[in-house]
C-alpha cells in the first residue's frame, strides 16, 4: 500500500510539473521577450504584471470551434497533438532533480536512450498533423520537421554518448552521482552542440524553419485551432523544460552545487534549468531564422564533426585518467 | 511478410533471452499477471501488425507500424530487456518511421485510400511469410524448450548485461555488423554522388582552377567553405532554375561523401512539393 501511494505521489508531483512548469516558461518568454524589445508585455490579466496572462490564453483556446478541415484524414488529425504532448510527459518522469533515489519519477535503468528514445517520437505528431491536414503549408511543415529531425538526432545522440562514456554508465541518476565539476570544461562541446541540437528538435527559434509563421503559416499547424492548437503550444514549451532538465542534468552537473547540495539539489537542478529556458528566450529574441539549406549545413558539416571531436576527446581523456 | 516475423519475435522473444532460469516445473494455466499483460501486447502487436500490410492507406500503414513496432518495445520491457526495448524505440520509431514517413510524403501519400498500393504477389508473399514464420517458431520452441525468465527478479537484460555479453561473448558479430553498416554507408554516398556527376565534369576545370569568389551573389562563402561536405545543400537548388551562376559552387558537391542524408534531405524539401 505504502509503495503504491508512493508510485502514485510521484506521478501526480510529475503531472502537476508538467502542467505549470510550461506556463511558467511560457509567461516568462512574454515577459522577457518584451523587456528585451523595449515594451511591457502582458499587463492586465490577474493584476499583477498579467501573470494570469497564459491561464486567460487557455480559457480563450478552449472556448474557440474544434475544426477539422473537410479534406483532412479526421482520425490522424485529432490525434497528432496528444502524440506530440505525450512524450514529453513520459520524459520529465525520468529526469532526476535531487539527489539519491527518491527525488526523480521513476529510475529507469538506461535512462539516456528512454529519454532520447521517447523525445524523438514526439516528432511523430509533427508529422501526423502535417500529413493529415490537407494543406500543402502544413505538408511542408511536416517535411521540413522530418529533415531537421534527421539532421539533429545524430549530434544529440552522440554528445549525449560522450557524457554516458565519461560516466561509465547511461543511467540519468549514475550519470549525476558520477559527476565531477572538471567535466564541465571536459564537456562543454559536447554540451553546446547538445543544446542546439535540441533547440532545433524542439523547432524553437532560430531553428523553426518547420513551423515558420512568416512563410508558411505555422507549418504542420496551420489548420489547428482550440485546444488542439494550445496542446501543440504546451508541447513546445514543455519540450523546452525538458531539454533545459536535461541538459542541467547530463552536462551541468544536476543537483551539484558550489555549496548546499545536501538537501538544497532540487534547488540547484531548478535554477539550472531556470537559466537554460531563460537561454532559449533569449536566443529567439536575438536571431533571425536559419534557411533550410543553412539549417541542414550546421547540422552535417559543424555539429556532427563536433561531437564526434567530442566523443574522441572524452575517449581519450578517459583512458589517460586511467 | 512482416505481419508473421514480427508476431514470431514477439512469440519467439519469449524463451530467447540470456538469463535462462531454473528449470522448475510450471504450468501454461496459471499465468502471472506480467504473461497476461505480455499476450495482450502481443496480440495488439499482431494486430496491429496485419493492419500494417492490409490497408489501402499508405501513411495509415506507415503509422500502423508505428503502434506494431511500439508494442516490440513493450514486449522487450516485459521480458525485463528493457535497454532493448529502449533501443528499438529510438531506432525503429525514432528514425525508421520518420524516414519512412518522410519519404512517403514527398513522393505519394495522399489523403485516403490508394487503390493501386496492392501487389499481385499477395499469396507468394503469404506463403514465404508463413513459411519463415513457422521456422523461426520451430527453431525457437525447440531451442528454448523449457527455460524459463524470472520475470519477478532482478532485470537480466539491464544495460550493463547487455553489453558486458555484448562486448565479451558477441565482439565478433558485432564488429561484423559494424563493418556492414559502413559498407552500406559508403555504398550510400557512392549512390548520391553519382546522381552529382554529369554537372559536375563539365564544371571541372573551374573546380581545378580555383577557389576565387566568382559569380553569384551567394558565392562569397563557398570558396571558405568548400572542402566540407554538405555545401551540397547549397547549389542543389540551384542548378535547376539558373545554370549560368552555378559554376563555383559546383566543386562542393563532388567533395560531398560526408553527408549523404544532408544531400538528400534539404533536397527534396525545397523541390519535392513543386
Amino acid at each position: 500500500m505504502n509503495d503504491a501511494l508512493d508510485v502514485a505521489l510521484r506521478l501526480l508531483l510529475v503531472f502537476v510539473v508538467f502542467l505549470t512548469f510550461p506556463l511558467i516558461i511560457g509567461q516568462t518568454e512574454h515577459k522577457v521577450m518584451a523587456h528585451m524589445q523595449g515594451r511591457l508585455g502582458p499587463m492586465y490579466a490577474g493584476g499583477f504584471h498579467g501573470w494570469a496572462q497564459l491561464v486567460a490564453d487557455g480559457v480563450k483556446f478552449a472556448q474557440k470551434e474544434d475544426v477539422v478541415p473537410a479534406g483532412a484524414d479526421r482520425r490522424i488529425f485529432q490525434l497528432a497533438p496528444a502524440v506530440a504532448l505525450l512524450p514529453y510527459l513520459l520524459v520529465l518522469l525520468a529526469i532526476p532533480i535531487g539527489p539519491g533515489e527518491g527525488a526523480v519519477g521513476e529510475v529507469i535503468d538506461a535512462g539516456i536512450f528512454f529519454v532520447l528514445a521517447v523525445m524523438g517520437v514526439g516528432v511523430l505528431g509533427s508529422l501526423m498533423a502535417g500529413w493529415a491536414s490537407a494543406n500543402k503549408f502544413s505538408l511542408l511543415g511536416g517535411l521540413r520537421t522530418a529533415a531537421q529531425l534527421l539532421a539533429y538526432e545524430l549530434p544529440m545522440l552522440l554528445t549525449a554518448a560522450s557524457v554516458a562514456m565519461a560516466a561509465g554508465t547511461v543511467s540519468l541518476v549514475g550519470i549525476l552521482d558520477a559527476f565531477q565539476w572538471w567535466w564541465l570544461p571536459w564537456q562543454i562541446v559536447g554540451a553546446i552542440v547538445f543544446f542546439v541540437a535540441g533547440l532545433a528538435e524542439l523547432q524553437r527559434p532560430p531553428f523553426d524553419m518547420p513551423v515558420a509563421d512568416s512563410e508558411i503559416i505555422f507549418g504542420a499547424y496551420t489548420e489547428y485551432t482550440g485546444l488542439r492548437f494550445a496542446l501543440f503550444l504546451l508541447a513546445e514549451y514543455a519540450g523546452i523544460v525538458v531539454l533545459c532538465g536535461l541538459t542541467t542534468v547530463l552536462f551541468l552537473g544536476g543537483w551539484h552545487g558550489p555549496w548546499g547540495a545536501d538537501g538544497l539539489g532540487w534547488v540547484w537542478t531548478l535554477l539550472k534549468t531556470a537559466v537554460l529556458a531563460f537561454l532559449v528566450i533569449w536566443l529567439r529574441v536575438t536571431y533571425p531564422r536559419l534557411r533550410e539549406d543553412q539549417l541542414q549545413k550546421l547540422s552535417w558539416t559543424l555539429l556532427v564533426p563536433l561531437s564526434l571531436a567530442q566523443i574522441a576527446l572524452t575517449g581519450v581523456v578517459k583512458v589517460v585518467i586511467q | 511478410m512482416s505481419v508473421t516475423a514480427t508476431a514470431t519475435v514477439a512469440l519467439a522473444a519469449t524463451h530467447h533471452h540470456p538469463s535462462l532460469a531454473a528449470v522448475e516445473t510450471r504450468g501454461f494455466l496459471s499465468p502471472t499477471g506480467v504473461e497476461i499483460a505480455f499476450l495482450l501486447v502481443g496480440l495488439v502487436t499482431f494486430g496491429a501488425a496485419i493492419v500494417t500490410v492490409t490497408t489501402r492507406q499508405l501513411v495509415h500503414a506507415a503509422l500502423w507500424l508505428v503502434v506494431a513496432l511500439g508494442g516490440l518495445a513493450v514486449e522487450y520491457l516485459l521480458l525485463t530487456a528493457e535497454f532493448i526495448a529502449w533501443v528499438q524505440v529510438l531506432i525503429y520509431v525514432g528514425s525508421v518511421v520518420v524516414l519512412l514517413l518522410f519519404g512517403l510524403m514527398l513522393t505519394r501519400a495522399p489523403i485516403g485510400r490508394s487503390p493501386d498500393a496492392d501487389s499481385g504477389n499477395r499469396w507468394a508473399a503469404l506463403t514465404v511469410a508463413v513459411a519463415a514464420a513457422a521456422a523461426l517458431v520451430w527453431v525457437v520452441v525447440d531451442a528454448f524448450r523449457a527455460t524459463w525468465i524470472d520475470l519477478d527478479g532482478p532485470a537480466a537484460g539491464s544495460t550493463k548485461i547487455t553489453g558486458e555479453s555484448l562486448f565479451q561473448n558477441w565482439v565478433l558479430p558485432f564488429e561484423a555488423l559494424s563493418v556492414l553498416l559502413l559498407a552500406a554507408l559508403v555504398g550510400a554516398i557512392v549512390l548520391s554522388r553519382k546522381a552529382n556527376q554529369e554537372p559536375d565534369e563539365r564544371k571541372t576545370p573551374t573546380a581545378a582552377t580555383g577557389t576565387t569568389p566568382a559569380t553569384g551573389p551567394t558565392l562569397a562563402t563557398a570558396p571558405a567553405t568548400a572542402p566540407p561536405a554538405a555545401d551540397a545543400t547549397v547549389p542543389k537548388p540551384a542548378p535547376a532554375p539558373a545554370e549560368e551562376p552555378a559554376p563555383a559552387e559546383e566543386p562542393s558537391p563532388a567533395d560531398a561523401p560526408a553527408a549523404p542524408a544532408a544531400a538528400a534531405a534539404p533536397d527534396p524539401s525545397e523541390g519535392g512539393l513543386r
